[in-house]
């Protein structure tokens, strides 16, 4: 149970990575990089079967992050929306050098 | 300041009036101070110490800026009147010559403390230590000794007069304070160069005069002209004090000091006719021809008359130019362990005779002629202290100084009525061409029988002081053409004793120019009928009392300075060799060692013979010069046709500037542009050095802002690959 359960959050992870690297669309680079948390969550909850309850604090922790960074998180890309009329990152680059 | 600090406490000079030798050169310095602060006072007012704002000051001695300085602005205004004079005048006239006399009052009283005792050594006065640095601890020393004394009494003596002439001649100038002011100075540093008791004391000395030299002869420095010449002399010094200064690195190298005495020691223990010793002489020579201008370098003391005409005569005639000479034997130890260099100088010395006279036979500004004839009589004193005859070479510096400083005197009297009569008529024309002169004997009668007895002295008529100092080089140099160390040394492969008889002969050559140039200058200026013009005339009368009074001093010096040391032939007329006797502890030693340690020697009738020679040469350049040249045919300068052939190049000066201009100048501007300016400058230090880094430094900023894109996806692949890369080194490390 174990296995499966870290095989599946490295799949999750693997995924939101894959994603963050490859889309140019900001809600979608967000919504992996949620992915990539909650993989990282459930890796957690399953490690805390053998090392105790350390873990599910932490994913307690994670989520209440991770709900403050949807917030702020969303709130910058309506604010990037807003200023550039577009959430596709290949045409937001204000800090080339 | 402290005499005290004198370790000679027990010299027999200290009890006398000589302890206060170190107050002969403050004295000048306080009159430089007084003077140089009332010039500043004046020129702090916008008005005539300004030379542009009047231009009536400087036109005494410009030969050829009257029209540009005259032109529009000077004879608008002043109505023939006397432009006020300087309203420091009075103060000024009086501390400029005051400090002179008081010098020269000083002078006498050593002069006459040191014929009362015997002195078995130089008298040194330490003022305080100068340089304790390592193995070199030079102090402030004032050495006065027989040879200094001469040359102290010589430029207080002669300075004196000719600060007094400068008070008539300068009084209508703008710049009076500051003309005296800068001929104050000047005559400090001529005493701290020839009081001196070591070489760099002698050195600050050597450069002072040097400076106030540039100072004097761009005096009127309004006209380019005028400051060209200056910056000419100063430059062309710069060379021979470059030997100098190499010479000093020698001494202290080889010989391990730099104090005069000690030098002159250790040089003798130098073996005879030795790399080093010749190496120091020549290059001690070499500042001598930069300063004395001698062959190559004489070419800055014929434009050096742009100064006012008294600093022609006390600078470039009297004094700072015969420092080389003084120098030579002052360092008389070292050249006589030299012979080579000895007949360099004296070869060096004798070409400069012959060369500047033959210039001088051709010259129309009477200023030129006694440039030329400057530059010819110092090559006659190096010819003398060349071969080792250093008394007779210090005895012509002295004639030398009387009656050149009354030629120069006199021509400024000349120049000073023909600019008073020009400047009356409102006429432009060249006030010191001597082809606008002639018949001025009638106008000028003092100036003309005293310019007379100076050109009689220079041309060598016997009795006079130019002939006992002449024939004693001339018959100083015949005496060594054989048994001497110079007769068996050989210079580029010339035997000795050749090198002597061509000296011999250029001297000579020399001695029968200088009577025709001079009496050729003499008929042109002051013989035949007038050429300056019908509406001049009325204007040319004799110069004041306070011009003629100095020339009056020097006439009698002139006529009868060669009774200072007369020579045994003519024993019947005064002392015999009473200046050989003075200096004898001073250069005696090393004179003998030039003649094998006997006194050169002459059998009688050799000495008559060559007497005979010499005043036959002097008569007969005087009867030449008499019976070829008409001053009646001459024209004034603006009717003058253009010379042709050999009286062309003669007139233009073999154009030895202009080869110099050629060969040294352009090559130098050219480098200068092409390579320092171009090259170095524009090309390596602005181009690779400043805009070469400014580009290394852009292209790495370059190369760094191409790593911000600005797209997140980027840094995200960048984050990523960091990530690994961490996690693989912590992992498989």
């Amino acid at each position: 149970m174990l296995v499966e359960s870290l095989a599946l959050s490295a799949v999750l992870f693997t995924i939101g990575v894959v994603g963050v690297l490859t889309r140019r669309n900001a809600i979608i680079i967000f919504m992996c990089v949620e992915l990539m948390l909650n993989a990282v969550n459930l890796t957690f909850v399953a490690l805390s079967k053998v090392y105790g309850a350390t873990g599910q604090v932490f994913v307690v922790f994670t989520m209440t992050v991770a709900a403050a960074e949807a917030a702020v998180g969303l709130a910058i890309i309506i604010a990037i929306f807003r200023h550039q009329r577009t959430v596709n990152l290949s045409n937001i680059n204000l800090l080339k050098g | 300041m402290n005499p005290a600090l004198t370790p000679e406490g027990a010299h027999p000079l200290a009890a006398t009036v000589a302890r206060l030798v170190w107050m002969l050169p403050l004295l000048p310095l306080l009159g430089f101070l007084i003077n140089g602060t009332l010039a500043m006072l004046g020129a702090a007012k916008v008005g005539p110490a300004d030379p542009s704002a009047d231009g009536h000051g400087h036109g005494h001695d410009d030969a050829h800026g009257h029209g540009a300085a005259h032109g529009h602005d000077a004879h608008g205004h002043d109505d023939h009147g006397h432009p006020p004079r300087h309203k420091f005048a009075g103060i000024v006239s009086l501390v400029g010559p005051g400090v002179l006399v008081a010098a020269f009052a000083l002078a006498l009283g050593c002069f006459f403390a040191m014929r009362s005792v015997e002195m078995e050594h130089p008298y040194l006065v330490t003022l305080f230590q100068w340089m304790p640095v390592g193995d070199l601890a030079l102090d402030a020393t004032f050495l006065l000794d027989p040879l200094s004394m001469v040359m102290v009494l010589v430029i207080t003596g002669v300075g004196m007069l000719i600060h007094i002439f400068s008070v008539g001649y300068m009084q209508d100038d703008p710049g009076y304070p500051r003309y005296f002011a800068y001929l104050n100075l000047f005559v400090f540093f001529m005493l701290v160069l020839v009081l001196g008791g070591s070489y760099p004391l002698l050195f600050v000395g050597w450069e002072g005069v040097g400076l106030c030299s540039y100072l004097l002869i761009g005096f009127w420095f309004s006209e380019k002209a005028n400051a060209d010449a200056g910056k000419k002399a100063f430059i062309v010094n710069r060379i021979g004090d470059f030997g100098f200064l190499v010479a000093m690195f020698l001494m202290f190298a080889n010989l391990g000091s730099l104090d005069i005495a000690t030098v002159a020691e250790k040089a003798v223990e130098l073996p005879m006719g030795g790399a080093i010793a010749t190496a120091i002489a020549l290059f001690l020579f070499l500042g001598c021809t930069g300063k004395s201008a001698q062959i190559p370098l004489y070419v800055w003391l014929p434009d050096a008359m742009a100064g006012p005409t008294p600093v022609s005569a006390l600078i470039h005639a009297a004094t700072m130019v015969t420092a080389g000479v003084y120098l030579v034997a002052r360092s008389a130890a070292v050249f006589s362990m030299a012979p080579v260099a000895q007949l360099t100088v004296a070869l060096v010395g004798a070409l400069t005779a012959f060369f500047a006279a033959t210039i001088g036979l051709k010259q129309w500004d009477i200023k030129k002629v006694l440039a030329y004839s400057t530059v010819s009589q110092l090559g006659y004193m190096f010819v003398g202290v060349g071969v080792g005859a250093y008394v007779a070479g210090v005895f012509h510096l002295v004639t030398h100084a009387f009656f050149k400083a009354l030629l120069f005197l006199g021509s400024g009297s000349v120049i000073y009525v023909m600019h008073a009569a020009y400047h009356a008529t409102h006429n432009h024309d060249d006030a010191q061409d001597m082809r606008n002169m002639g018949g001025l004997k009638s106008y000028m009668p003092v100036t003309f029988y005293l310019m007379w007895t100076a050109t009689l002295a220079i041309a060598g008529i016997p009795l006079f002081s130019g002939f006992f100092s002449k024939d004693e080089i001339l018959g100083s140099v015949f005496a060594r053409i054989h048994h001497s160390t110079l007769a068996e040394a050989t210079l580029l492969g010339i035997p000795g004793s050749t090198v002597l008889m061509i000296v011999y002969g250029l001297g000579l050559a020399s001695a029968l120019m200088t009577a025709i140039y001079m009496t050729r200058m003499m008929l042109y200026t002051f013989h035949g009928p007038n050429r300056t013009g019908e509406a001049e005339r009325p204007h040319l009368k004799e110069a004041p009392w306070v011009m003629t009074g100095p020339l009056v001093v020097l006439g009698l010096l002139a006529a009868f300075g060669g009774w200072l040391n007369v020579p045994a032939l003519l024993g019947a007329i005064g002392p015999v060799g009473g200046l050989e006797h003075w200096l004898e502890p001073v250069v005696g030693e090393a004179g003998l060692r030039t003649t094998l340690g006997a006194a050169p020697h002459l059998t009688h009738e050799t000495e008559i013979v060559l007497v005979g020679i010499a005043i036959a040469i002097a008569v007969a350049g005087i009867a030449f010069a008499v019976m070829r040249l008409k001053p009646a045919a001459l024209v004034p300068k603006k009717d003058s046709p253009a010379s042709e052939g050999i009286d062309r190049v003669l007139e233009n000066k073999y154009f030895v500037d202009e080869g110099y201009d050629a060969a040294f100048v352009q090559p130098t501007i050219g480098v200068s542009r092409i390579v320092l300016w171009k090259g170095i400058d524009a090309g390596i230090i602005d181009g690779l050095f400043v805009n070469g880094s400014a580009l290394l430094a852009r292209a790495f900023g370059w190369m760094g802002s191409q790593l911000q894109t600005g797209q997140v996806g980027t840094y995200a692949w960048v984050l990523l690959i960091g990530v690994i890369t961490l996690l693989g080194a912590f992992t498989f490390r």
